[in-house]
């Protein structure tokens, strides 16, 4: 099963026609075989990926012409917002942002109008996400994952390979792994996806990768201990960040008490969460925990 | 981005929210003029010198001062014009005060708070008021939690009159206060949506003994990922307030923060940076700082990524960390190559590279000649720089 993303999902990039939405749909297309067409306004009729897939106008043409069900998307900052509130207007069922450096108030109009929809959303300013061997919808490198049954969800994107990568080689593979960004705002939460692994019958375990600021991993942490029988393998980027000073993505920031590292991990913790201190520990952390 | 309390000030005249009279200068010298000016404006026969500089706890640290008359206002601008400020929010090195803003002092009857934020669990923006104006409302918030009352505000729909209504009543304003708070809530969400702000901090928000409601302090900060659509608030950026490391680390779309350890690292991706510097202090040493070199690290990031690092003289070891994923580790290699032979590098270097063409990249390494600690995991990375930095 894995969540999210299977390979029946047929996928259509918007912002196929730039390099980098150029670059990584070919990449998909290749993980996958599974990339249906793409959208750049003003250029329906043309194709891409050297003429492997029609390009579309809008989402709605591209939905009805191929049936695509998911939206990969890598329109700029100044027109990301609009590119997911039209891929949940036409109906697609997941949309993933890829795009850094959404203005914050288009992200809560975005959020607000995509709830309306029933659609679900992950991101924006996140790698996407990773079934191996059947779906690539983002940016991770595919071929540091290996199929198996742990779960990872991460706020980050290269952290999220570490974590693969020692889970690999620990001889532990992903069913499915997701980044889900690292912005004030992101369409999908770490909840929301333990509760998709809970019921996941090819998941095992999950992987838990958060860091500084906003309070997430807790909200996760409580839903873990009242709703989850799957272990949860826990860590937070970031006990050695200064408060107030933002790490690089726009929610890493300690702004009160409770949104530092130590905090969390405590809290996580009390919640019956394994978690680990060393980065370097998460892969044996899992193999001990799964044992 | 911060902007400067003068700043904000400037911002809240613009949408109509009462501001005390106030005048902002850089030299001693034009002390006389702005007293003047400001008792011909509005008859002011007492001020408060405030400097201006990007950190909270000024009024603790020395650099906010009442003046009740003309001379110890001249006095006070003389002092704090020009002085070092060290607050909470400075560090030990404090921050030397360029401009003081000469206001006209108010009679405050009444202190009170208002804030518009956003909140991220409800993925809205969310009004603050409490009673309890003038202190830090972090403090409030954790001593008594319910003297701060909120209200949500929908994207959709904005700031309702009622929820103003609701909030100045909770402020126990009555009568003409009651309406300008009103007035004023609706003119802050506005300057705070319009703006793309994402912080507007009145604090204090005063009731004067002629009761009326004045916006005495404030605190505004700006969505970074907004600033292309607001030219003009772009241009309020104050770089003189702000690590010229870390300044220069952004001309080349390097993200800089300084730290104050002596393990210097380099990573691609804020978690695994963030990451990073955890192991270093885990093993027993202290990272120096957290560089992101961001997904299209080359030949030239490098470079100045090590430039930059290097520019602090604590740095005594330099960790560099990549998983390649688009950032191809072969390109990296080059740059580092590249690098150590430019820079003359008097400290040692510890390199794990893993994930594309990481193969590649470690035989580059291993074939150049450049004294170069090759480090095959996450940990013993960590392990290897830790123990060069102790040297």
């Amino acid at each position: 099963m894995s969540i999210l993303v299977n390979k029946n999902s047929k996928i259509i990039v918007q912002g196929i026609t730039g390099s980098e939405g150029g670059f990584h749909a070919a990449q998909c297309l290749e993980y996958g075989h599974n990339v249906v067409g793409g959208v750049t306004p003003g250029k329906g009729g043309q194709t891409a990926l050297e003429g492997a897939v029609p390009v579309f106008n809008s989402c709605a043409e591209a939905r009805r012409a191929t049936g695509a069900n998911v939206s990969l998307i890598f329109v700029p900052p100044p027109f990301a917002a609009d590119a997911i509130m039209e891929a949940a207007a036409a109906g697609i069922e997941l949309i993933v942002c890829i795009t850094e450096g959404i203005p914050i108030a288009q992200m809560v109009e975005v959020k607000a109008f995509v709830q309306q929809t029933g659609s679900r959303f992950i991101g924006p300013n996140c790698p996407g996400i990773l079934t191996p061997d059947e779906a690539k919808v983002g940016i991770m490198p595919g071929f540091i994952a290996q199929k198996g049954r742990v779960g990872v969800i991460s706020k980050s994107g290269t952290l999220t390979y570490e974590a693969v990568h020692q889970l690999c080689a620990e001889g532990l593979g992903q069913s499915t792994c997701i980044g889900i960004g690292g912005d004030p705002i992101i369409g999908t939460s770490m909840k929301e996806l333990l509760e998709l692994f809970e019921a996941d019958s090819e998941t095992d375990a999950v992987v838990m990768i958060g860091e500084i600021g906003g309070s997430m991993e807790i909200e996760a942490a409580q839903f873990a201990k009242d709703h989850m029988s799957k272990p949860v393998i826990g860590f937070i980027a970031g006990q050695t960040a200064p408060p107030g000073r933002r790490m690089g993505h726009a929610g890493a920031i300690v702004s009160g008490a409770d949104e530092s590292a130590a905090a969390k991990k405590k809290l996580m913790a009390e919640c019956g969460i394994h978690v680990v201190e060393s980065p370097a520990d998460i892969g044996r952390t899992v193999v001990k925990v799964c044992a | 981005m911060k902007i400067h309390e003068y700043q904000a000030m400037q911002l809240l005249k613009r949408y109509g929210v009462a501001i005390p009279a106030g005048i902002t200068i850089d030299d001693p010298s034009q002390a006389d003029a702005a007293l003047d000016q400001l008792h011909a404006e509005c008859a002011a026969e007492q001020f408060v010198i405030k400097a201006q500089v990007h950190a909270g706890g000024r009024g603790k640290g020395g650099g906010v001062k009442f003046s009740p008359d003309r001379a110890s206002a001249l006095a006070n601008i003389e002092t704090i014009l020009g002085m070092t400020l060290v607050t909470h929010q400075t560090g030990a090195e404090g921050r030397l005060v360029k401009k003081v803003m000469v206001a006209q002092a108010l009679d405050i009857k009444q202190e009170l708070y208002a804030a518009i934020t956003l909140d991220r669990t409800q993925s809205m923006d969310v009004f603050m008021v409490s009673t309890e104006g003038g202190m830090e409302i972090e403090e409030v918030a954790r001593t008594s939690p319910e003297k701060i009352v909120r209200e949500a505000i929908h994207p959709g729909f904005g700031l309702r009159l009622f929820q103003a209504r609701a909030l100045a009543q909770a402020l126990g304003l009555e009568g003409t206060a009651a309406k300008q708070a009103v007035a004023m809530f609706q003119k802050l969400y506005k300057l705070y949506q319009e703006l793309d702000c994402s912080i507007v901090e009145i604090n204090p928000l005063i009731v004067t003994g002629q009761g009326d409601l004045v916006a005495l302090d404030s605190k505004i900060n700006l969505d970074d990922n907004a600033l292309y659509l607001h030219p003009d608030l772009a241009a309020m950026r104050d770089l003189e307030e702000e690590d010229p490391a870390e300044v220069d680390a952004g001309k080349y779309d390097l993200n800089y923060i300084k730290l104050d350890g002596t393990v210097g690292c380099m990573v691609n991706g804020a978690g695994l940076a963030m990451a990073t510097m955890d192991i270093i202090k885990q093993v027993g040493g202290s990272p120096a700082n957290f560089l992101d070199v961001g997904g299209g690290a080359n030949v030239e990031t490098v470079k100045n990524g090590f430039r930059i690092i290097l520019s602090d003289p604590n740095v005594k070891a330099v960790l560099i960390n990549i998983f390649g994923g688009i950032v191809r580790c072969d390109r990296i290699a080059n740059g580092i190559i590249e690098a150590v032979k430019d820079l003359d590098l008097n400290v040692p270097v510890v390199v794990r590279l893993a994930g594309t063409n990481a193969d590649i990249a470690k035989e580059l390494l291993a074939n150049s000649g450049v004294a170069i600690i090759s480090a095959d995991s996450f940990e013993d990375a960590a392990n290897k720089v830790v123990k060069a930095a102790q040297g």
